[in-house]
C-alpha cells in the first residue's frame, strides 16, 4: 500500500540489456501491468523491485524511500508466482496465517484469526479454512496463494503470471475476483503477463515492454486508442490491428508522412464491391458465434476484421474497404498524431 | 474422398461407458468436429473410426462399406496427432515420403506426390532439411504433409493444434481450413477448444458423457443450443442462465413471457407445452444491455475493457452472476445499480428438470441474424 518508482533503472545480463533505462512512477493503490512477449524484460523488472536482482544503474524507491540497495526482506513486498507454492502439509488457515506468525511480525493469535478470516471472506474460501492446501482445486489454491500475499498488507504486491496455469474459464473468473480484491484492499500491484486480455482488464495502467525498453505506459484505453508506435498497436486488440502500406490505399486521405495505415476492426467498413472498385477478396469467414472474423486478402496482405453473423458476404467475393479514422504510422513506425 | 457413417456405436471399458449409442454421418467433404470436455468420449469415437479401438457394439461404414472390424491399416484413413510424431533421424522429404515408401509406390510417383504436398503446405524450401531444427509450426506442417501425401479417403485429427501457443494456434487454424478447402477431403477433428471448433467446422457434434448432445452447424449451435450443457460450453464468456418461473399457471404453447426475480421478461413464443415449475432462461452476453428503466435490476460487480467492447459482470438481487458484452463507451462503474434489457427475440429457454431447450419461435425462424 505504497507508491513506487523507477528512475533510469538498467540491468544487463552479460552483454544483453534485460532492462534498459526504465522510468516509471506508480501511485498508491495502482494496478500496473507490464505486458510483453518472452524476453521483453517483464520478470526482471519485477525482480528488481523485489530486490531479487540488483540494478546496474538508476534508483528504485518504495513509499518515498530509496530501496535500490536494500535487501528483499527490508522492502516489505510480496510475490505471487505462476505456481501455487503453498505449504502442502498445512491447512488453508495455516497457509494464510504463515506470514503473520513469522518472527518479523509475530502477531497475537486472536489478531491473526480476525485477519485470516477477513481475507478468506474476501477470497470466498471461508468454508475451506480447515482443508489441507492439497485438497483444493487449482483455482482455489491460486486464490489462497494470492490471499497469503495480501494478508500482511505489504507495501507492494508483485505477481508473475499468476493466472497462466489455470484453464480459460477459471482464469476469466479469477481475473474479475483479483481486480475486486485489489480494489477493496487498496493494494499497490505490479503484475507481469504476456496475455493482452489480462492487461486490458486488470490494469489501471499498462506498461508495454519491447526487448528491455518500456515503450509506452498509459491506461488500457490510451494504449489501445493511441498507441505510440506500430509495436504497441500490435500488442492489443483481438483480432489484431491490420497494418497496410499507405500506397495500397490511394483513395484514403492520410497525412503526408504516413507510411503505414493501422486499421482495427472498428475503423473498417467492408462492403461488396460495386463496378470494379474492389480492393480485396474474401478468403475465409471464421465463425465465433456472436460475430465472425472476416479474413480478406488485400493485394499481398492479409486483413482480418469482424462482421455480423448474418453477413451476405461469402468466400471469393470481391469487396471494397472503407476506413473511418484509422491510425497512421510514419516510416520509422511512430504513430502520427492527427 | 468418403462418407463416414457411425451407427449405434457403443464402447465400454469395464463399467465405464465411454461412448453411448452414438449415431451420426460425416458427409463427403465435410469438416466435422467432435467437441467436448475431457472424458466425453470424443477421442474414443475417433479411435474407433480409425480402427485403433474396437467398438463393444455398433457399426462404422466408410463409403457404405462396413469397416467396423477391419484393421486400421486397411481403412485408408490418415491420422494426425497432437504431438508431431516425426522421425527425428530423417529429413523433411523422407518423413513425408515414408507412408508412400511403405506402400511400395514407384519412386517417380513418390517424388511427384511429396512435391505436391509440400507445395500445398508451402514448405518446399524445407524439403532437404532435418526435422530436428524446425520451428513448431513447420513441424506441424510436415506432420500434415505426411497425412495428405497418401491422399487417403479421410483425415482424422486429434487436437493437432493443442500443443501450440494461442497466437500460433489461430494462425494454424486458418491454414488448416484453407487446406481443407483446397483438398476437399472428409475430415474428422477432435478438440475441447470451442473456438477452434467454431472456426474450423462445417458441422460440430457436441459430446458430453459419451453422448452427442447436439449436431449442427457452428452458427446453429451458437444461436439455438439444444441443451444447457451445449449453451454453456459454446461461447466466451458463456451464456448466462437465469432461473425463471411461469407468469401464470404453466408454460403453454404460445407463452412469450416468464418471470425472473419478480420481473416479467419477454421471450420467443413457445412452440410446445412444457410441464414443471422450474425453467432456465438463457441469454448470451451480447444480448444483454444496460438501461435505466427495467424491472430487472442488478449491481455492477466488475468491468473488463477489451477495446471495442467491454464485459460487465453483474449481480442480480437473488445472487445470480451474469456477464454482459456492451460497447466500451457505455458508462459502467463498479457498485452502480442498473436495469437490464434482454434481446427478447434471441433468448433460449430450457426445462429445469433435464436442461433441454424448449422449442420456441426462435427455432422456427430461418437464420437468426440478418
Amino acid at each position: 500500500m505504497a507508491e513506487f518508482s523507477f528512475e533510469n533503472v538498467s540491468k544487463r545480463f552479460g552483454s544483453m540489456p534485460a532492462v534498459d533505462n526504465h522510468s516509471l512512477a506508480a501511485g498508491d493503490g495502482e494496478f500496473i501491468v507490464l505486458l510483453g512477449p518472452t524476453g521483453a524484460g517483464k520478470t526482471t523488472t519485477l525482480r528488481l523491485l523485489a530486490g531479487l536482482e540488483r540494478a546496474d544503474a538508476g534508483k528504485i524507491s518504495i513509499g518515498g524511500d530509496d530501496v535500490t540497495h536494500q535487501s528483499p526482506t527490508m522492502r516489505d513486498v510480496t510475490f505471487v508466482f505462476q505456481q501455487y507454492s503453498l505449504y502442502p502439509h498445512l491447512t488453508v488457515f495455516d497457509n494464510l496465517a504463515f506470514p503473520l506468525r513469522s518472527p518479523a511480525r509475530s502477531w497475537p493469535a486472536d489478531r491473526i484469526d480476525v485477519k485470516v478470516r477477513e481475507v478468506a471472506r474476501l477470497l470466498h474460501i471461508e468454508d475451506k479454512l480447515s482443508n489441507r492446501a492439497t485438497q483444493l482445486s487449482g483455482g482455489q489454491m491460486q486464490r489462497v496463494a494470492i490471499g497469503r500475499a495480501l494478508v500482511r498488507e505489504p507495501r507492494i504486491t508483485l505477481m508473475d503470471e499468476p493466472l497462466s496455469s489455470l484453464d480459460a474459464k477459471l482464469r476469466a473468473e479469477l481475473r474479475v475476483e483479483l481486480k475486486r480484491i485489489q480494489r477493496e484492499l487498496g493494494a499497490t500491484v505490479l503484475y507481469v503477463t504476456h496475455d493482452q486480455t489480462e492487461a486490458m482488464t486488470l490494469a489501471t495502467r499498462i506498461g508495454v515492454l519491447d526487448r528491455g525498453r518500456l515503450v509506452q505506459i498509459g491506461s488500457p484505453r490510451e494504449i489501445y486508442e493511441r498507441p505510440a508506435n506500430v509495436y504497441v498497436a500490435t500488442r492489443l486488440g483481438s483480432p489484431g490491428i491490420n497494418l497496410v502500406p499507405r500506397q495500397l490505399l490511394p483513395r484514403l486521405k492520410a497525412p503526408d508522412a504516413a507510411a503505414t495505415v493501422g486499421a482495427r476492426t472498428e475503423h473498417v467498413r467492408v462492403s461488396k464491391a460495386a463496378n470494379g472498385s474492389a480492393l480485396g477478396r474474401v478468403r475465409w469467414i471464421e465463425h465465433l458465434g456472436d460475430a465472425n472474423h472476416l479474413h480478406l486478402r488485400l493485394g499481398e496482405h492479409d486483413f482480418v476484421t469482424l462482421t455480423a453473423p448474418g453477413t451476405p458476404l461469402t468466400v471469393g467475393d470481391a469487396v471494397d474497404v472503407d476506413f473511418v479514422a484509422p491510425l497512421f504510422f510514419d516510416a520509422s513506425g511512430r504513430r502520427i498524431v492527427t | 474422398m468418403a462418407e463416414i457413417r457411425v451407427d449405434s456405436l457403443h464402447k465400454s471399458f469395464g463399467d465405464f461407458v465411454a461412448v453411448n449409442d452414438s449415431s451420426f454421418t460425416v458427409r463427403n467433404g465435410d469438416f466435422f468436429c467432435l467437441l467436448g470436455p475431457s472424458g466425453c468420449g470424443k477421442t474414443t469415437t475417433m479411435r474407433m473410426i480409425a480402427g485403433l479401438e474396437l467398438p463393444t457394439r455398433g457399426r462404422i461404414l466408410l463409403d457404405g462399406i462396413d469397416v467396423t472390424m477391419q484393421r486400421a491399416a486397411l481403412r485408408d484413413i490418415a491420422f494426425v496427432f497432437q504431438l508431431f510424431a516425426l522421425y527425428p533421424h530423417m529429413n523433411v522429404r523422407a518423413n513425408i515420403a515414408f507412408p508412400l515408401k511403405s506402400q511400395r509406390m514407384p519412386r517417380a510417383q513418390i517424388t511427384e506426390r511429396v512435391e505436391e504436398a509440400t507445395r500445398i503446405l508451402r514448405i518446399t524450401h524445407l524439403l532437404d532439411q532435418p526435422v530436428s531444427g524446425l520451428a513448431s509450426g513447420d513441424r506441424q506442417r510436415v506432420a500434415l504433409g505426411r497425412a495428405i501425401v497418401r491422399q487417403p479417403k479421410a483425415f482424422l485429427m486429434d487436437e493437432p493444434l493443442g500443443a501450440l501457443d494461442a497466437e500460433f494456434r489461430s494462425l494454424m487454424c486458418g491454414e488448416l481450413r484453407l487446406l481443407h478447402d483446397r483438398l476437399g477431403a472428409t475430415t474428422v477433428y477432435v478438440t475441447h477448444d470451442q473456438l477452434e471448433a467454431m472456426a474450423l467446422a462445417d458441422r460440430i457434434a457436441v459430446m458430453n458423457e459419451g453422448r452427442i448432445e447436439q449436431l449442427a452447424s457452428p452458427q446453429e449451435i451458437y444461436d439455438r443450443p439444444a441443451t444447457v450443457f451445449v449453451a454453456d460450453f459454446i461461447g466466451s464468456p458463456s451464456m448466462n442462465f437465469l432461473p425463471c418461473a411461469p407468469v401464470d399457471a404453466g408454460l403453454a404453447r404460445g407463452t412469450h413471457r416468464v418471470r425472473v426475480e419478480g420481473a416479467d421478461i419477454e421471450m420467443p413464443a413457445l412452440a410446445q407445452d412444457a410441464s414443471g415449475r422450474e425453467f432456465i432462461l438463457g441469454a448470451r452476453p451480447e444480448h444483454i444491455s444496460l438501461v435505466s428503466d427495467s424491472p430487472l435490476r442488478a449491481e455492477i460487480f466488475g468491468t473488463e475493457y477489451l477495446g471495442t467492447t467491454q464485459i460487465v459482470t453483474l449481480q442480480l438481487r437473488g445472487g445470480t452472476s451474469i456477464k454482459a458484452r456492451v460497447p466500451s463507451d457505455v458508462p459502467a462503474l463498479v457498485g452502480d445499480q442498473v436495469g437490464l434489457a434482454l434481446d427478447s427475440a434471441r433468448l433460449s429457454v430450457f426445462a429445469g428438470s433435464n436442461g433441454s431447450a424448449l422449442r420456441t419461435t426462435l427455432h422456427e425462424s430461418g437464420t437468426v441474424h440478418g
